[in-house]
């Protein structure tokens, strides 16, 4: 469950600060997530990774199916590869992966690193709630 | 340890971010920023219009007076219906910017010499920094001040311009980065308020494409190895089979400006030896065009047709946009340069107009001698004279500004000096005089053709007109049809500017050549007027003319006219796209006499037969065009390449009609003989060795597949950065050179265009191209098929109460007054 919630939180998190805030917005959110939910650092980062390739790689999707793939086939010749929409979706998907899941990781480990230097009250206060 | 865990991660976190926020350099130029180009709230997806888009919208703008409404149709043309001229232009302006923002501010990029802000120095194998220091010292800035200065010293210019900047500015300023054109996330950089300079700027990159055609330095270096008699054969300044624009045997007034010629011309100007290396950049020779009008004694509706296809490089986004801009003082129909307001070439209600260059020389160079290395004082008058300085500053990515000094003289700004040296003589300091740099207001001519009503109102529009000078074609649903090659030219004498000339005062240009002198035909008895970029007049033009004119479209176009009877816009269209080689029918037939077939073997036999049954069309199938092409080729060199051997120095290369009229008339041309050898070639020798070289070439195009022309000549629309990806290329088109079709590989007819002038206006045209500049949209590249396939649009020329009903209206904007 709390995977699924951080999952969830950190695609929504990344799609709204999008909105408003430049691309790396996306890394923010996934360490906010991650150091609110607590996750073993590896489970976060495979959530962050998760996260943000289905949020990328679906939204690129989307576009691409309403655009007809007129614009990605371009890029995907400029870039180069090969002129293919899905591999320019997967690198898409994969950036903001990777993205995601560092930022996510780290943002385990920033809660793991507060752990270790906050009271058992912390705890008792997060376990309650 | 945790602490260390995450500071480490957290570091390659923020590490990857930054890699993924910079240009990366791969294989010599720079990647995108992949984090923001990929995100999809953020990059290139936000480009990737819906294949449904609705293009519906209801706009507030502060800038506005009245109120307008724009009705795009199924071809994505915006048809303006505003209250006043202003809110058109300023429309105009917004509209452009919203459709074709990244090239117009690209354009005028490379014309004011600043395209090393965004592109870094160098790029790939382009060096963006000796580009903009070239368009720099060509004094492409100065010119631009100058007629920016002219133009809004009139007050309806300045209206119009002011309007048409507030306009592209009202749109950028909505822009957010996620919407900003593809070519801006590619190359990470943003766009920048747009200014009246910017469209000044734009419109002095015209005139450098259609009036910055020279060879001074070339035929100053040929000089050092040829006589003044063998210049005057290899570079004749007539032609024999010459059909000009105002036909022979015009009886032309007497001078009305009598130009003297300089003293010292033997010693100083002819046979002076001296070298010298041409400038980097040149526009290409072959910018033209076809225009013609026809009378309605020819047509079957017994009203002109006017017809108009402009050849240029081919780009996309397309330098031309089409648009309909309706006021209550006027209703004009055309194609636009993004970037400056104003419909350029079009019709209204009552006239349409065209254009095609008019090819004179009005670039000049002066030899400038100094007092000494500061430039502060040069020999002018006989006298030490002071100069002033101008400075050029070029910021260039990533590095330091340059900046460029330049002295100005009299004779003009001083283009190249030991700091810019010309490469083959650094010595010395050349000042460049041109026509564009004099202050000129051509926005005038084309808004007051946009209303012209009948030739009054033509002359008067043309009236002011400067530079590029153009051969400027009307007519009007009243049956007149008028062209007149109109432009400021200096009045010079023989030979005048054809080399680098000496700083003295007696080499000055003169004075123009009065306008109503300048070559003009109204309702000919033969019921059509032409242009095709020949010469306008024949040798008995009271004026020197200088520049280089293609001879063979005018030709075929004249006879062509000639011929018909009863026109529809139909045959027109045919006409316009035909592919036929009226060089070739004049060629062919003595490149077979001279060809001794006994000489030939039976493999290279095939070849000759190929182009001996050939029909003379360049058809994309047709292989004998391709084997007269590179035979012809390889025949010049054979011909030439002896003589032009005997310096390193750049030469030009003589016009193909030079070489075909010297072998149509004398069998013992001083040229073919081949100074390697010591025994006198004979034509028939000098065909042979031709067509020796061109064998292996045909041969090997065969073996691939691409003796057919439309393969062999290999034409493309390319994207302005060049990019293959962006670019449609390998289009099937014939035409080619010499043909009313001038599509070349990536240059030809950039807008055709034919108005039947019947009571409802009845248009055609196309362009390739499309009316979006966004890659991401499927009106990007809509036309180019079309075009290629040598089809048009029909165009729709509404009234606004129309508009609302008319099947083809998609889309309605509506613009109040925020």
């Amino acid at each position: 469950m709390k995977i699924f919630s951080a999952y969830v939180l950190t695609i929504l998190l990344s799609f709204a600060g999008g909105l408003f805030f430049p691309w790396w917005i996306i890394a923010v959110a996934a360490f906010i997530v991650s150091a609110i939910i607590p996750l073993r650092p590896l489970v976060a980062y495979a959530t962050g990774f998760l996260a943000l390739s289905s949020l990328w790689g679906g939204m690129a999707l989307f576009i691409d199916v309403q655009n007809n793939h007129v614009l990605a086939s371009r890029i995907a010749a400029v870039l180069p590869l090969g002129g293919s929409p899905a591999l320019l979706i997967s690198l898409t998907a994969f950036v903001g992966a990777l993205v995601g899941g560092f930022a996510a990781l780290s943002g385990s480990l920033f809660r793991k690193m507060l752990e270790r230097k906050t009271t058992s009250n912390t705890y008792g206060n997060r376990a309650a709630s | 340890m945790r602490i260390f865990l995450f500071f480490i991660l957290t570091s390659f976190t923020i590490a990857l971010i930054i890699i993924l926020s910079i240009q990366l350099p791969i294989g010599g130029s720079n990647s995108p920023a992949f984090g923001s180009f990929l995100s999809p709230q953020h990059g290139c997806w936000q480009n990737a219009e819906p294949a449904d888009v609705n293009f519906n919208a209801d706009i507030k703008l502060n800038g506005l007076v009245g109120s307008a409404e724009v009705y795009f149709d199924d071809r994505l043309v915006p048809h303006i219906y505003a209250d006043n001229d202003r809110d058109a232009f300023y429309l105009q302006g917004y509209l452009h910017a919203k459709f074709r923002l990244w090239q117009m501010e690209f354009q005028t990029y490379a014309a004011g010499g600043r395209l090393s802000e965004i592109m870094g120095a160098q790029s790939g194998t382009s060096d963006f920094l000796a580009i903009d220091k070239f368009f720099r010292r060509l004094g492409m800035v100065y010119g631009a001040e100058q007629s920016l200065k002219a133009s809004e010293a009139n007050a309806d210019t300045k209206m119009e311009m002011d309007a048409y900047t507030a306009g592209v500015n009202a749109y950028i300023e909505t822009l957010q980065p996620h919407e900003y054109p593809l070519e801006y996330k590619l190359l990470n950089y943003k766009p920048e308020p747009w200014t009246n300079m910017k469209t000044a700027l734009f419109l002095k990159y015209m005139s450098y494409d259609l009036a910055g055609s020279e060879w001074d330095f070339e035929m100053t270096n040929a000089k050092r190895i040829f006589s003044a008699a063998d210049l005057e054969l290899i570079y004749p300044s007539t032609q024999d089979s010459l059909d000009p624009i105002v036909p022979k045997g015009t009886i032309f007034d007497k001078a009305g400006l009598v130009v003297r010629k300089p003293a010292t011309i033997d010693s100083l100007y002819y046979n002076l030896h001296d070298g010298a290396q041409p400038p980097i950049s040149k526009p290409d020779k072959d910018n033209g065009s076809n225009n013609w009008a026809v009378a309605g004694s020819k047509t079957r509706s017994g009203r002109p047709i006017l017809c108009n296809d402009p050849h240029l490089g081919l780009n996309l986004p397309s330098l031309w946009y089409e648009m309909q801009i309706t006021t209550p003082t006027y209703n004009s129909y055309g194609a636009t340069f993004p970037g400056a307001p104003a419909i350029i070439i079009g019709f209204n209600d009552s006239s349409a107009w065209g254009f095609t260059n008019a090819m004179r020389d009005v670039r000049d160079y002066y030899e400038i001698k100094f007092r000494d290395g500061s430039m502060k004082e040069y020999w002018f008058n006989d006298n030490w004279v002071p100069t002033t300085f101008r400075e050029e500053r070029i910021h260039v990515k990533g590095q330091a500004d340059v900046v460029e000094k330049m002295a100005m003289t009299e004779f003009g700004p001083v283009m190249y000096d030991p700091s810019y040296p010309n490469k083959s003589n650094d010595e010395k300091y050349y000042a460049v005089r041109w026509k564009a740099h004099d202050a000129s207001n051509e926005l005038l001519t084309f808004t007051k053709l946009d209303k012209a009503k009948n030739l009054t109102d033509y002359k008067d529009a043309i009236g002011t007109y400067q530079t590029p000078g153009q051969n400027m074609l009307f007519a009007t649903k009243t049956g007149d049809i008028a062209i007149t090659q109109q432009g400021q030219f200096p009045a010079k004498w023989y030979r005048q500017g054809d080399f680098i000339m000496p700083g003295d005062t007696s080499y000055l240009w003169q004075g123009n050549i009065p306008d109503n002198e300048n070559p003009s035909m109204y309702n000919p008895a033969r019921g059509f007027v032409s242009s095709a970029n020949q010469l306008p007049v024949d040798q008995t033009y009271p004026y020197y003319l200088g520049g280089s004119y293609p001879l063979y479209r005018g030709i075929i176009i004249n006879r062509r006219l000639e011929e018909m009877n009863a026109i529809t816009p139909q045959d027109m269209q045919q006409l316009q796209t035909d592919n036929y080689n009226v060089f070739a029918e004049m060629a062919r037939p003595m490149m077979l006499k001279y060809l001794d077939e006994s000489k030939v073997t039976e493999d290279e036999l095939k070849y000759v037969r190929k182009m001996k049954s050939w029909n003379l069309r360049n058809d994309i199938n047709e292989e004998g065009a391709t084997i007269f092409k590179v035979w012809w080729d390889s025949l010049e060199i054979a011909v030439w390449k002896d003589e032009f051997s005997q310096t390193d120095l750049p030469l030009r290369w003589p016009e193909k009609s030079t070489l075909l009229e010297a072998l149509l008339k004398d069998s013992t041309f001083k040229f073919i003989d081949d100074l390697k050898t010591s025994e006198r070639e004979s034509v028939a020798e000098i065909m042979i060795k031709g067509f020796k070289l061109a064998y292996p070439a045909l041969k090997e195009a065969a073996a691939s597949n691409t003796l057919g022309w439309g393969k062999y000549k290999d034409s493309g629309v390319r994207h302005l950065l060049r990019l293959p990806a962006l670019s449609r290329l390998h289009l099937p088109i014939g035409g080619g050179e010499h043909i009313i079709n001038a599509t070349k590989q990536f240059h030809g007819p950039s807008w055709r265009m034919i108005v039947h002038l019947t009571d409802e206006i009845e248009a055609y045209g196309v362009y390739p191209g499309g009316q979006s500049g966004n890659v991401g949209s499927k009106y990007y590249d809509a036309f180019v098929d079309t075009w290629a396939q040598g089809k048009y649009y029909t165009l729709l020329f509404l009234k606004k109460e129309k508009a609302q009903s008319d099947p083809r209206i998609k889309w309605k904007m509506t613009f109040t007054k925020a």
